[in-house]
């Protein structure tokens, strides 16, 4: 609140702030840029529809894909060596590449192939598998880390009663992970939402792009303000979903041990 | 008739060798207890017997059958032989009663409502009905125990093993437990423990065996073994533990 209030006062009283308000802050323009405008003003309020569609999309893919990749990753069964190596290279570069040189990558790269229909995608398809391709690798990690951090004497036990590999890691395994890893899987889900703004460069118009747009043509940046609150709002309560699942989990351990 | 047999079993960890040369024969209504120090082996004797650990010599028989064929399903062995755990090992994201349900319905696949029944009935045996519903961690250590034990019998094993069940307890708790198992014994349960519980095994064991060193050194009857030890280190290891 305090650094609200400060933040204020300078956008206030700094020598700049006339004109610093009428840049970002004009509500009219925001209004415009927020709905549209029939003199060929794009739509922010439209555009972030595609950001929401994109990470919803890819938000199920990654979920499932990084569950499969983590599971090869912890498996010890000796012929899956091969695959364990893949898994681990393929998280090594989906991890240490920015996500900006794979949209580049994935999105002029696949379309420059020209190989069938892999190359005959919309951007979007493509903005869509970059952004699942290092996100998975993120999710893997995570999983992976859930997966470990379930007591062996769970697994042990599982196994004397009879349960297969398969109904260990359904009925005690994954269940235990899930717990533990929804607050990590809520937050990279948070980073994702945001880096959906970076398909603008393969020229898809969503949220950031369409703002882009408008203050190119208008000379006036309100409608990168309107963008930044769409994402604060969607952002923000999945943020405080998560604390409060943190909490939970604390208090959870805490009752546990006394 | 033989249920277990170990046969001149050997096992090695890297270079440790934690089981050299055991043999061991329990027969149907028997109470084997397996005595020793920590690191004797004992856990790893139990884990061999339902296959938890592969032995590297010798061979471990199932009703006469041998454990290391290679076209043995592991997990039919295992829903013959029972396992109770020192930590319990309960599952903690399951209630009471989904805990003792897991085998049956997930290992031997029998339907539901039946398993529900007879898991009820292994709970109001134990006094722990009204429990069911809770989570394992609103229980107390002999009463976690005590449903993990249950856990076991819900897969109507031919053969228990319990790997000191009773070394996690508070000493207050111990005896519930072991009041469970005597019963367990008086009904004819076939059993295999490894324990600390000297008194327990003089009263039920039909046979107590002392591990050292991955070999046994001595077994017989508890008046034999516990009361007039002929081996200098079965000597020295009673002496130690009633001192």
């Amino acid at each position: 609140m305090a650094v609200l209030g400060v933040l204020s006062a300078v956008v206030f009283y700094a020598p700049g702030g006339v004109a610093f308000r009428h840049f970002f802050f004009d509500p009219h323009q925001m209004w415009i840029s927020l709905v549209g405008s029939h003199q060929g003003l794009a739509s922010v309020g439209k555009g972030i529809v595609t950001n929401i569609w994109m990470f919803c999309l890819c938000e199920v893919l990654v979920l499932v894909l990084g569950l499969l990749l983590a599971w090869v990753r912890i498996s010890t069964a000796p012929v899956l060596a091969p695959l364990r190596a893949l898994a681990m290279i393929y998280t090594d570069i989906f991890r240490g590449i920015p996500i900006l040189l794979v949209f580049i990558i994935v999105g002029f790269g696949l379309a420059e192939l020209n190989i069938g229909w892999i190359s005959h995608q919309t951007p979007a398809f493509y903005g869509c598998v970059a952004i699942t391709l290092t996100y998975t690798a993120y999710v893997a990690e995570v999983y992976r880390a859930g997966l470990h951090s379930v007591p062996h004497g769970q697994i042990l036990a599982a196994r004397s009663l009879g349960l297969s590999h398969a109904a260990t890691m359904r009925q005690v395994i994954l269940p235990q992970a899930v717990r533990t890893v929804i607050p990590p899987l809520l937050n990279d889900f948070i980073s994702m939402q945001k880096d959906t703004a970076l398909v603008s460069i393969l020229g898809i118009v969503e949220a950031v792009q369409s703002a882009q747009i408008d203050a190119a043509q208008n000379f006036n940046d309100s409608g990168l303000v309107v963008a930044a609150l769409l994402f604060l709002v969607m952002t923000v309560p999945l943020t405080r979903l998560t604390d409060r699942l943190i909490d939970n989990d604390r208090k959870r351990r805490l009752a546990g041990t006394s | 008739m033989s249920v277990l047999g170990f046969h001149n079993v050997s096992k090695r960890f890297g270079t440790n060798d934690v089981l050299r040369g055991v043999s061991l024969d329990l027969q149907r209504h028997d109470v084997v207890c397996v005595i020793g120090a920590s690191g004797s082996g004992k856990s790893t004797l139990l884990r061999c017997a339902n296959l938890l650990e592969r032995v590297d010599g010798g061979d471990v028989t199932l009703f006469g059958q041998s454990l290391l064929d290679p076209r043995i399903d592991e997990n039919l062995v295992r829903r013959q032989v029972a396992m109770v755990f020192q930590a319990f090992n309960l599952f903690p994201h399951l209630s009471v009663l989904q805990n003792v349900m897991l085998g049956p319905v997930h290992g031997l696949k029998r339907p539901v409502d039946e398993v529900r029944e007879e898991a009820m009935a292994l709970l109001e045996r134990i006094g722990l009905v009204t429990r069911a519903g809770d989570y394992p961690d609103r229980l107390s250590g002999g009463q976690q125990q005590r449903v993990a034990i249950v856990r076991a019998l819900a897969m109507q094993p031919a053969l228990l093993l319990l790997d000191e069940v009773t070394s996690a307890l508070d000493p207050t708790l111990v005896g519930e437990v072991l009041e469970l198992l005597r019963e367990l014994a008086l009904e004819g349960t076939t059993m295999l423990l490894a324990t600390h519980e000297m008194g327990f095994a003089r009263e039920v064991a039909t046979t107590v065996a002392y591990l050292d060193q991955g070999v046994v050194i001595e077994a017989g009857s508890p008046e034999q073994l516990l009361d007039a030890p002929q081996h200098e280190r079965t000597q020295a290891f009673l002496s130690r533990v009633r001192s």
